[in-house]
């Protein structure tokens, strides 16, 4: 599995050498190379933040910097169940940060990290647009209103389980 | 060459320079944390050396000001001394105030400022925000420690001046800024021989690790 990982990676900073080729080596491409980065792998992996230095002849330390500063970049790939808790005014009035914190605690991961199994990620994000339903998780696609620190569990639990069930048919199918 | 008058002191100096270089050399201390001397843009951000300047309503940074003929400054008004101790008790606030264990501690800015200023070293009437990673170990041969660091810059200035570019930068923002060296991947610069950084930090937010070997040779194995 970690090989595996390793040459995916190598392969996905190759490719993004050769997109650096359209940008100028001016200070001011750095955020729209992390823009393009970001918007094709949906993280920013270490190694590329080392390549941009490179190309823009800024130490690597510079590009993390910049990276960090803005809340747009990832350092994390999301997982399949990328979970975003809303903390807008509303939602933050209603307790979305203990939410927060519960996905946190079940997870076993911090905000922005991705559970090693790359099942599930945790973001925070501003307002997703329906504050009378606050405090709201967003789990995929799936808005989630109402939510409540014991509630946090079972949606964990409903996707694992999920995931179980359809790897036992997958199996049986194989097998029958 | 100009004159100013500085607590109603006379003291020529060039036209152009700032007013913190020229009161400093005159003898004339203003408390300070992120300045550098001879700095072209300094950061001003410790917020430390307010002074009253006659004519101006606000408070102005000496750091950032240029001296001008016949400007009247003074150093050591009751709201400047306030709003000094303001800004020193918000620092302490974000400060592990642990001087005993401390590797600065007895030749600490913070601790000279806290005596210059009369503040107790402790965070009240402030609550105390610490940062949950104590130690930074990723650089090969310097420990960080960022309840200690005030982030003045001061380390990331020096290492560009002597160095071209600096191994330092500012990483993440708000409460949770750190100084950081992210990858280390920069052959050029010899952190071993330099240590610029530690030199010139302020308290003791950068320390030689003990066990460190030449930092070169131990970049093999991170």
């Amino acid at each position: 599995m970690d090989q595996n990982d390793n040459i995916d990676e190598t392969k996905m900073l190759r490719d993004i050498e050769g997109r650096l080729g359209v940008f100028g080596r001016e200070r001011g491409s750095l955020i729209p190379i992390l823009q393009m980065i970001q918007e094709k792998y949906q993280y920013l992996p270490k190694g590329a933040l080392e390549i941009v230095g490179r190309h823009l002849e800024i130490p690597s330390a510079e590009v993390f910097g910049v990276a960090t500063f803005y809340n747009q970049f990832r350092f994390h790939p999301p997982g399949r169940h990328p979970i975003k808790v809303c903390l807008g005014t509303a939602c933050h009035v209603r307790g979305g940060d203990i939410i927060l914190e519960n996905f946190e605690r079940k997870l076993e991961i911090k905000e922005g990290e991705t559970t090693p199994d790359q099942e599930f990620s945790i973001e925070k994000v501003a307002c997703i647009g329906c504050c009378a339903l606050a405090p709201v998780a967003l789990v995929g696609e799936t808005v989630h209103g109402g939510m409540a620190p014991s509630k946090v569990e079972g949606l964990v639990l409903r996707i694992e389980v999920e995931k179980e069930m359809r790897q036992r048919a997958g199996k049986k199918e194989q097998d029958g | 060459m100009i004159f100013i008058n500085v607590d109603e002191k006379k003291i020529s100096c060039e036209e152009g320079r700032t007013l913190l270089d020229v009161c400093l050399e005159n003898g004339i201390y203003i408390p300070n944390l992120c300045h550098v001397k001879g700095m072209q843009t300094p950061p001003a951000s410790c917020r430390m050396c307010m002074v009253a300047i006659d004519g101006e309503k606000k408070p102005a940074m000496a750091c950032t000001t240029r001296v001008r003929e016949n400007m009247t400054v003074m150093t050591d008004t009751p709201e400047i001394r306030h709003l000094q101790r303001t800004a020193l008790r918000l620092l302490l606030s974000v400060h592990d105030i642990d001087c005993k264990n401390c590797s600065a501690n007895k030749h600490c800015e913070l601790q000279n400022l806290s005596r210059f200023l009369k503040v107790g070293l402790k965070a009240a009437p402030y609550a105390t925000l610490l940062k949950e990673t104590a130690i930074d170990r990723t650089h090969p041969c310097l420990d960080y420690y960022p309840n200690r660091c005030l982030l003045c810059g001061k380390c990331i200035h020096v290492c560009r001046q002597k160095n071209g570019q600096s191994v330092f930068t500012f990483a993440r923002r708000g409460f949770k800024t750190v100084i950081s060296t992210f990858g280390f991947d920069n052959p050029d610069v010899f952190c071993g021989e330099c240590l610029a950084c530690v030199e010139i930090c302020p308290v003791g937010a950068l320390v030689v690790r003990k066990d460190a070997v030449n930092s070169n040779q131990k970049e093999e194995d991170t």
